[in-house]
């Protein structure tokens, strides 16, 4: 069953005017009174101490279909409510495979062992002495937008797009822990495993580790536990199921580890029945969160057209957007600043006639690599891959206002 | 904290009375952590790789392994694993290159170390790292023998798990992205 239509600001109908208010609706709505909340004194500081988001918003993670395992699952981040770049903490997208642990950090330890000089066992206190970066970066499962087979006109940018979250990450450069065990000259690869029930494990080449962060907290505060406290590795740009939760061990070994994850799971089935393998990058990709699936356009007027784009090889340096299909495209504005590896915002002020219109979005970045079609991509690897779908993606407005995925 | 520092001193001390300053100094540059010796990290360190390194001790045969998945596996992912609330397990071979795909540790799986690696790691889902090394690689072979690889009298161990020969094993190639131009 479709969701029903929301506005384009909060969850309340009398909000929904926010950005198209018909004149009629301000005519009903009368002279403005003082409302009450300006007439007595709010309550106090501190309470709760932590704070929460206002009890007119009800954001949440979701997951797109019932999981039979709710540890062996995802939820993916509402980004049809979300604005800017830098995802809540709270609603940063999930992708467990044995549930989330219940880490005591003063118990944790991390090993790095095997091609090395110096083996090491090292606590949490360990590691926040040795110098640390932070650093703002997207992660993005592998498995985002679940387009290569199926689609469903239901779809919010929630279900297509919300395995895709963004903050600053603080740590440790995997760089420096390796200076300090001092990795042997044979040595080509390593496997990174976690704590959970799963013991996740990958095997990365030395050669994929630029920018990779031995990450403890996540924009300002601790990792949440759905994100790995106390510890996980960060790889920028690289598939989310690398970047390992709950990290616990580093081996340091001479050739791939051959793990369940990088052979039965995230590889790319082609039509040939070959796999391809150690796909690790995360392609330019965008899509329009606003208009985007379930919104719902009160009148004609003015609208800002507003969406994610991001390269896991480097800076976006233009999103185009069309408003006709594909047809005709203009070029959208970048917020500044345009990070490497990070999500970049962008925005384009329309006018919509009250007709139908499909909404695109498309990205390039600074290799000139530009997002794909659909048709390209089914082109080049058939409809098997499951992973790396980074195809253009559009929303159809209809006459009436509701805005609907298209394939 | 203090108790830390006195016993990294006596580390160092050690080295220094025994193996000099030169050398096998146990901490790096910032002399944070401690050594991780192998008797330390037995417990963790689990990892085994295609040419059997890392296996441990034991052996397991199919009919031992029958009983096992009976036990500890059919319940999600069926009796003769061909699948239920969790993957299947059997069967797709021939099916990779066509509309429907089967990817199964028959059809898909390239190597033989890596189902022990797993089910030792993370299985059974309700109770992972219970299982014996003698159970692991009886439910190995017991999967194994379900998808024709290996015969109905097979035992395996760290010999001759390695030795298995996966049908798919050639089946993988290396990334080969970005697999289009600009338009």
């Amino acid at each position: 069953m479709p969701p029903s239509p929301v506005p384009l600001f909060g969850r309340r109908s009398f909000l929904a005017g926010a950005l198209g208010v018909s004149g009629g609706a301000l005519a009903a709505e009368g002279p403005l009174q003082v409302p009450v909340w300006s007439r007595e004194q709010g309550r106090g500081v501190a309470s709760p101490g932590y704070g929460v988001p206002s009890s007119f918003e009800r954001l949440a993670r979701k997951p797109r279909t019932v999981p039979a395992f709710p540890g062996a699952a995802s939820t993916s981040t509402p980004h049809q409510h979300l604005h800017g770049t830098i995802t809540p903490n709270g609603l940063h997208f999930e992708r467990h495979h044995g549930g989330v642990p219940a880490i005591d950090p003063g118990q944790h330890r991390l090993v790095v062992h095997g091609l090395v000089a110096r083996p090491l066992i090292l606590t949490m206190d360990d590691l926040v002495r040795f110098p640390s970066v932070s650093r703002l970066h997207f992660l993005e499962c592998s498995g985002n937008t679940p387009a290569w087979q199926t689609t469903n006109p239901a779809w919010t940018v929630q279900d297509t797009h919300g395995l895709l979250s963004c903050a600053e990450w603080t740590g440790v450069e995997l760089a420096t822990l390796l200076d300090e065990v001092g990795v042997k000259p044979e040595a080509s690869w390593l496997l990174a495993e976690g704590a959970d029930a799963a013991a996740m494990t990958r095997s990365l080449p030395l050669s994929a580790l630029d920018g990779a962060i031995l990450a403890y907290a996540q924009n300002g505060e601790a990792l949440r536990p759905e994100q790995g406290y106390p510890l996980r590795l960060f790889l920028p740009g690289l598939e989310g199921n690398l970047s390992i939760k709950w990290l616990r061990r580093i081996k340091l070994g001479d050739r791939p580890f051959q793990t369940r994850e990088e052979t039965s799971k995230y590889t790319d089935l082609m039509p040939d029945g070959t796999a391809r393998q150690f796909t690790f990058t995360m392609e330019a990709k965008s899509v329009v969160t606003t208009p985007s699936g379930g919104h719902q356009l009160k009148e004609p007027g003015a609208y800002e057209i507003s969406g994610l784009a991001w390269s896991g090889r480097g800076r976006i340096t233009g999103v185009e957007v069309s408003v006709d299909g594909g047809a005709s495209w203009r070029p959208a504005v970048l917020q500044e600043p345009v990070l490497s590896r990070c999500l970049t915002r962008f925005r384009l002020p329309w006018r919509w006639d009250g007709g139908p219109a499909l909404i695109q979005s498309r990205a390039t970045d600074e290799t000139g690599y530009r997002q794909p079609t659909r048709e390209a991509l089914v082109a080049a690897r058939g409809t098997n891959s499951i992973y790396h779908y980074n195809g253009v993606y559009g929303w159809q407005v209809a006459a009436g206002g509701s805005v609907r995925h298209v394939a | 904290m203090w108790r830390e520092t006195v016993s990294r001193a006596a580390i160092l001390a050690v080295c220094l009375i025994f193996a000099g300053p030169a050398s096998a100094d146990p901490l790096g540059p910032h002399r944070l952590g401690r050594p991780a010796t192998p008797d330390a990290i037995a417990a963790w360190d689990i990892d085994v790789r295609p040419d059997g390194a890392g296996l441990p001790p034991g052996h397991g045969s199919v009919a031992e392994g029958r009983t096992v998945f009976a036990a500890r596996c059919a319940a999600c992912h069926g009796e003769a694993g061909q699948g239920g609330a969790a993957d299947r397990l059997v069967g797709g071979q021939g099916t990779l290159a066509s509309a429907k795909p089967v990817r199964t540790v028959g059809s898909f799986w390239p190597y033989a170390t890596t189902l022990f690696d797993y089910v030792r790691r993370a299985m059974p889902f309700d109770a992972p790292q219970s299982l014996s090394d003698s159970e692991v690689y009886a439910v190995s072979a017991y999967l194994l023998h379900l998808n024709g690889i290996v015969p109905a009298d097979a035992v395996l161990d760290a010999a001759r798990l390695p030795a298995v020969a996966m049908p798919n094993r050639a089946g993988f190639v290396p990334d080969a992205r970005p697999d289009m131009t600009t338009p």
